[in-house]
């Protein structure tokens, strides 16, 4: 054990020697790239992919195999699953952005007041943060889905209102150790009000860690929707949700498993995409974690 | 002395707010949510007469206005008393959520125990070799782990190993007949029955906490005691086992206190899946039928245990680091985003 070990010391102070090639350094953003890329084509263009209406029901195709006629088959009312996952996919996505949208901009706002103010504001945002950190928060997600209507407006906003700690923190940081800088004193000996600081010299240098952030949100976000749509609280039938195709998938696991495998491969590929892209942008835009 | 008693009182007054703070924001948005639980009683019921319906209301005070349903709610709450459940049975709350705590809290703990006993290895042996054969594959697995859905891979396991390959039961605590079992094959059935759901626990937080341990090894032997410590030529051994993985393992603890609410969260789904009768699938039934005071007691519950973990960690934390004795309640403000990733 110990003589392999001085090997491999022996072959770190060796590494540095060899250069990382193309594959070692832009692989992983090329791969997220590449799937997020592919699903957000397939969804945005999804009327002209889909061969099938999604919620038109064909009685005389229930419960299909894959076959050339439905690619990935139909489900027990008959309707083609690969039209279903292509329109699915449009819920995912759009969830997934419009709900960090919203967590990005309440992090935003309350991160820049925290970091910039300081004091008592700091104090008493920090202080929220601590409480929704310690939020069971999917139970409250679930509790308040099911009070209002489960509705793709309601998950969205119950998304982002739950989701935006993080960002408030990163921000909160960052403007932290920006205020005291040089170029800010500047600022404000030329007369710039607090709002002006903030929005023209603060936010702008503030916003790389908040970018990776949001692309892993947007991923988050995905799993978050796809787990209420399968607990039958988010999208709502008829209207596909890779979520809720899983949830149907499921009561018909033994006679039609490929109901149960395609929408999950949908969304292991998006969430993939966009954690390989929000954490090779966090190494490029890192220099620390560059090897 | 003194200084370690205000670093106690300063995290104590901290729960205090944050307990405070969830209680006041569950409250609130249960209730000022359009609709009441007395609706499924009387207005899905032709019988019921409005009259009936402000019966009901006055009988769970939900005639008053919310400070003073929620001053009520807190002074109850003070003597333990959770209320009584609104559905049929009427039992009360504590008793409903006691006898489910059990199944959830043991799921958790053997997984989260199995999480650390692998995760950490996995974690140390990428970051020792950065970059190499090791680090390379448990990287694709744990990006792999991370964009799986927990309920997705239950649905393959079931297809796989209760429908394909019957081996393991896919539904419930318990099989047929389970009474007349003898004690020993009585174990044997329980342990069956939950293999699924802990090792899909496990398989749920291990890509988060080795991810966490190989960034937090890598951290480590950047630090130029490490270097010291090769230089004067002590075995590897040593210097993984002895200088690095001691100060690695600091920030995995104060991570272990974050993962709680995301735990709790999971057992919703997992406990429905496998028709497991444990406090996430009380919670679901409870949201489904409104039951206001059993949503309350879940979510007080959960706030309790995640302050409760938040609390061990920083003890921990503060026995392990004696450098944090110094500086309070930062140790909660790491690792956030990995805690909100379960």
């Amino acid at each position: 054990m110990s003589a392999s070990l001085s090997a491999s010391l022996a072959a770190r102070r060796r590494k540095p020697l060899a250069p990382p090639t193309w594959l070692d350094r832009y692989g992983m953003l090329a791969l997220g790239l590449a799937l997020v890329g592919g699903m957000s084509l397939a969804a945005l263009f999804a009327p002209l992919f889909a061969p099938y209406d999604p919620n038109a029901i064909n009685v005389d195709a229930l419960l299909l195999k894959p076959s050339a006629a439905h690619l990935l088959g139909t489900d027990a009312l008959g309707r083609d699953v690969l039209s279903r996952i292509l329109y699915g996919g449009r819920v995912s996505l759009w969830v997934g952005f419009v709900a960090v949208g919203i967590s990005t901009a309440i992090g935003l706002a309350l991160g820049l007041a925290a970091g910039y103010f300081g004091r008592l504001t700091d104090e008493v945002i920090m202080r929220l943060v601590d409480v929704m950190l310690c939020f069971p928060s999917f139970f409250l997600i679930l509790a308040v889905i099911a009070f209002l209507e489960p509705n793709l407006t309601n998950i969205m906003a119950v998304i982002g209102l739950t989701s935006w700690m993080g960002v408030a923190r990163l921000v909160r940081a960052e403007a932290m150790s920006l205020r005291g800088r040089d170029f800010v004193l500047a600022a404000k000996v030329a007369g710039a009000g607090p709002a002006r600081i903030i929005l023209r010299h603060i936010l702008p240098n503030a916003l790389a860690p908040v970018l990776v952030s949001a692309t892993l949100g947007v991923a988050g976000a995905i799993l978050v929707e796809s787990s209420l749509s399968f607990l039958g609280l988010g999208v709502q039938p008829p209207d596909a949700s890779w979520g809720n195709m899983l949830m149907d998938g499921k009561e018909v696991l033994e006679v039609a498993p490929w109901l149960s495998v395609f929408p999950g491969l949908a969304i292991l590929f998006t969430v993939l995409g966009y954690n390989l892209l929000g954490e090779s942008l966090r190494d490029l835009l890192d220099p620390r974690l560059r090897r | 002395m003194t200084r370690t008693l205000l670093r106690i009182l300063a995290k104590l007054a901290w729960v205090a707010v944050v307990f405070f703070g969830i209680t006041v924001i569950s409250f609130w948005v249960i209730h000022l949510a359009p609709g009441k639980p007395t609706d499924l009683q009387t207005t899905l019921n032709p019988g019921a007469s409005a009259v009936a319906r402000e019966r009901l209301e006055k009988l769970y005070g939900l005639d008053q206005p919310i400070h003073v349903q929620y001053g009520q709610w807190l002074s109850r709450m003070s003597r333990l008393d959770f209320g009584r459940s609104m559905s049929g049975d009427s039992r009360p709350v504590w008793d409903k959520i006691k006898e489910r705590l059990p199944l959830t809290f043991g799921m958790n703990v053997i997984s989260l125990v199995l999480t650390l006993a692998i995760a950490i290895p996995i974690g140390v042996a990428a970051a020792w070799k950065q970059g190499g054969a090791f680090d390379r594959i448990s990287t694709v697995i744990v990006f792999a782990g991370f964009a799986m859905p927990g309920f997705w891979l239950a649905l393959l396991l079931m297809l796989l190993l209760g429908i394909i390959w019957p081996v393991l039961p896919i539904s419930g605590l318990t099989s047929l007949g389970f009474e007349k079992f003898s004690a020993w094959d009585k174990a044997v059935d329980v342990c069956r029955h939950l293999a699924l759901p802990v090792f899909l626990y496990t398989f749920g937080s291990l890509a988060g906490m080795s991810r966490f341990m190989r960034s937090s090894m890598l951290e480590v032997l950047r630090q130029d005691y490490i270097l010291t410590a090769r230089a004067k030529g002590l075995p590897a051994r040593t210097v993984i086992f002895r200088h690095a993985m001691r100060n690695a393992l600091l920030p995995v603890i104060t991570l272990l206190g974050l993962s709680v609410p995301g735990l709790i969260g999971g057992s919703v789904i997992i406990e429905s899946i496998f028709a497991l009768p444990g406090l996430g699938q009380l919670f679901y039934q409870a949201v489904m039928s409104r039951d206001y005071p059993l949503i309350m007691g879940s979510l007080v519950l959960g706030a309790v245990l995640t302050l409760l973990g938040n609390l061990l960690a920083d003890m921990g934390y503060g026995l392990a680091d004696p450098r944090i004795r110094q500086t309070a309640g930062q140790a909660a403000g790491q690792g956030a985003r990995n805690g909100e990733d379960a």
